[in-house]
């Protein structure tokens, strides 16, 4: 049965797609939106709710936000498996990429959006929840454990905009949360999240052109 | 060796609604506690130190947090206990969870929008509310549940902000269920399930437990 993601270069959040398809060696065919000139038909379709990327369509069926893709990828095509054996250990997994999802992308847009005094904030808030994913991590070589999993997908797709917050928020990952800094490094030698993420200088050009297009410079 | 569970709670709140209507429905026997927003107990601050917030499912000393993950996770861990509340089929829940995701972000969106008293967004809350019946009837459709095989995941995700309708519907001086024949029938089917009506809250006592918030906030 086809798979088709429906996905925009930059979009972390069609990193998790790409690495989870990636893990699970599926083919699929990938189409490149346009979110600022013109969504296409079949995006505006799929997610009438949200009209946003990415979409998995699996045999022309339509699967909606990232981290329920994964869920979906991962129940769909057994092996690897990325969500952890035991159901205690699948809710925390859970838990953290509800967080994650709540938490680390508004944290991030604040920090380029912010003019003044709220930037300053918005890097303090940013920090904060990092910490928490820190403390989450633990002395653990990966948040799956031994293994890379469901919630290092989740998270490490984010990371291809942490470039971008440090540079308009003026601090660094590897001084503020090292383990963390740590595990990125780990996870960036996996090739299959090489190969699925932006390049992160392309980023910090494009948030760039948004901030123009928001007035902020 | 025997299951302890203990559930974290607050009577009026939606969220702690889903694991006491997942826990009833499947006859699983556990410890209610009620807490004190005012006064949380050491219990929950530990159980929960990210959010502090209820409901936590404590499962033999082991929290897990979060509504949907406690379901979820009640669903997992007593799968021979019926009803299975999530689809079997990973298609149709991966359109449970998108849904049930969609119903948590649409009904605090516009539930408080409608609660504010400035005029313009009282009547943005209502119109969205409105949207968001609208698509809920549509995704219903001519089934007596969401789910298909009867009572399930996007029933409970649902089914525990109808004791909050009333207080939408008088801070929005607006009527709720009268214009959606096909979720008012729903609801009706709900509260015939005994283990879910006896879940649920009084609308009457969410409402008292709403104005007694108006009055803290000094609104």
């Amino acid at each position: 049965m086809p798979v088709k993601v429906l996905d925009f270069w930059a979009s972390p959040f069609g990193v998790r797609v790409r690495v989870a398809l990636a893990e699970k060696g599926v083919s699929y065919e990938s189409q490149e939106e346009d979110l600022f000139g013109g969504k296409s038909d079949l995006l505006l379709q799929s997610n009438p709710i949200y009209e946003k990327v990415p979409v998995l369509l699996h045999d022309d069926k339509p699967v909606l936000e990232s981290s329920n893709i994964v869920y979906y990828i991962d129940e769909t095509w057994p092996s690897p498996k990325l969500l952890p054996a035991s159901s205690y250990d699948r809710s925390r997994a859970r838990f953290w990429t509800d967080f994650i999802d709540k938490k680390v992308y508004d944290a991030g847009r604040n920090i380029w959006m912010g003019k003044g005094a709220e930037v300053e904030a918005a890097k303090d808030e940013f920090i904060d929840v990092l910490k928490k994913l820190e403390g989450a991590l633990g002395n653990r070589e990966y948040y799956g454990g031994d293994q890379f999993g469901f919630l290092d997908i989740i998270f490490v797709s984010l990371s291809c905009w942490f470039p971008t917050y440090e540079k308009y928020g003026g601090f660094k990952v590897e001084e503020e949360t090292p383990k963390i800094a740590a595990w990125l490094k780990k996870c960036y030698k996996r090739e299959t999240v090489a190969k699925s993420m932006p390049d992160s200088q392309k980023v910090i050009e494009f948030v760039g052109m948004m901030r123009k297009m928001h007035g902020i410079e | 060796m025997e299951d302890k569970v203990i559930l974290l709670d607050f009577y009026p709140s939606m969220f702690g609604m889903r694991p006491r209507v997942a826990l009833a429905v499947k006859g699983i026997d556990y410890e209610h506690r009620e807490e004190d927003k005012e006064n949380k107990c050491q219990l929950l601050l530990e159980s929960n130190p990210i959010y502090k917030e209820i409901p936590v499912l404590i499962h033999n000393g082991k929290p897990v947090c979060g509504s949907f993950v406690i379901v979820e996770y009640i669903d997992e861990v007593w799968k021979d206990k019926s009803p299975t509340l999530l689809p079997c089929d990973p298609y149709q829940r991966a359109q449970a969870r998108f849904l049930a995701d969609y119903i948590d972000k649409k009904v605090m969106e516009t539930g408080n929008l409608i609660w504010c008293e400035e005029r313009e967004e009282k009547e943005a809350g209502k119109k969205g509310f409105v949207e968001f019946m609208k698509q809920m009837e549509s995704e219903l459709g001519d089934k007596p549940f969401f789910g298909d095989n009867g009572f399930g995941f996007l029933d409970v995700a649902l089914i525990t902000y109808t004791p909050w309708f009333k207080t939408f519907e008088i801070c929005g001086d607006f009527s709720i269920q009268q214009d959606y024949p096909k979720l008012s029938s729903w609801v009706k089917k709900c509260l015939e399930i005994e283990s879910v009506s006896k879940s649920l809250a009084d609308p009457d006592n969410v409402y008292n437990f709403y104005l007694t918030i108006k009055e803290k906030r000094g609104i």
